[in-house]
């Protein structure tokens, strides 16, 4: 039995999934939130690839490289806000976030 | 079952593994350190799927990087551990809901739209390698895109620094526009003055002191 598109394609369904889960889980830590988005993104890239290779097309790894490169940049930014939260409010908890009362 | 497939269960099952603690663990340290494991088993992955340039960007960019970053700052934070995780077993079967429906939308449309698809066809000429070949795309087609990406990285390069900048009370720098702006007039004051001046009043003379 060797390898088809549909191994990678569950390995990224269910990459996705855990960190949707994440996501609803960690409510007291924004840190966590912000890997779960990065898990989020290589569930992605991970389709991608397997798409690129299964189909012989070289366009899919082109655009992982950019969602990689939007990834770092979105990453420290977010970070830097996280650090200026934590600095303000010494908590970085999204549950207490709710000075807008949103 | 050749060799393949079964590098492939073992990359999976460790990543899915080292997903299901970033997710689950307690410290967040611990939570980059598995994230690190997850991302390093997904280059392996897809150095499976021959994009070795990608694999080897996610090892150097991600785990050198950017997991760094996340270390530095979940290090720096000093975040208190919570010790009950009633919140968490709270929020659990929402979240065990929603991830089961996500998964089941996932699957049925991968499953449907894609049957498996085994017979791959090479992405690139045998005689180029798959990083000459990506770098041929991004220079010749996507030219426009990877200097927008470049801008974006800048972008938030600056944003970083800006953000996170704290200015020091006792700092001693000047502003660089004031210094520029600055005119003669602003340092030097011309003080009009009579062409010519008296003598001053002659210091009182020891004679008439005694006078």
């Amino acid at each position: 039995m060797s390898l088809t598109l549909g191994h990678f394609l569950t390995v990224g369904a269910i990459l996705f999934a855990l960190s949707v889960i994440g996501i609803f889980l960690n409510r007291k830590n924004l840190i966590v939130l912000l890997m779960a988005i990065e898990l989020m993104l290589l569930a992605v890239n991970m389709n991608f690839v397997a798409f690129s290779h299964y189909l012989g097309d070289m366009h899919g790894q082109v655009f992982v490289f950019f969602i990689l490169t939007v990834a770092a940049a979105e990453s420290a930014i977010g970070l830097a806000i996280l650090v200026l939260l934590f600095r303000n409010r010494s908590s970085i908890s999204v549950e207490e976030l709710n000075t807008l009362k949103g | 079952m050749d060799y393949q497939t079964g590098f492939f269960y073992l990359f999976a099952a460790v990543l899915l593994f080292a997903a299901f603690r970033v997710i689950t663990s307690r410290n967040p340290v611990h939570a980059v350190l598995y994230l690190m494991l997850a991302f390093s088993q997904a280059a392996a992955l897809w150095l499976i799927l021959k994009a070795e340039f990608l694999g080897l960007t996610l090892v150097l960019v991600y785990l050198g990087a950017v997991m760094v970053l996340f270390l530095f700052v979940v290090m720096m934070l000093d975040i208190r551990i919570e010790g009950d995780r009633w919140t968490f077993w709270q929020h659990f079967p929402l979240a065990a809901v929603i991830g089961a429906v996500v998964a089941a939308e996932i699957a049925a449309v991968m499953w449907v739209g894609f049957p498996s698809i085994a017979s791959s066809a090479p992405a690139v000429a045998s005689d180029v390698s798959n990083t000459k070949a990506l770098g041929i795309l991004l220079y010749t087609e996507y030219l426009y895109p990877i200097q927008v990406a470049a801008v974006i990285l800048l972008v938030a390069m600056i944003t970083a620094i800006a953000l996170t900048l704290r200015q020091r009370k006792d700092s001693k720098a000047i502003n660089p526009g004031d210094q520029v702006r600055v005119r003669a007039a602003d340092r030097l004051v011309v003080v009009p003055m009579a062409v010519t001046q008296k003598a001053a009043e002659a210091a009182p003379t020891p004679e008439e002191g005694k006078a």
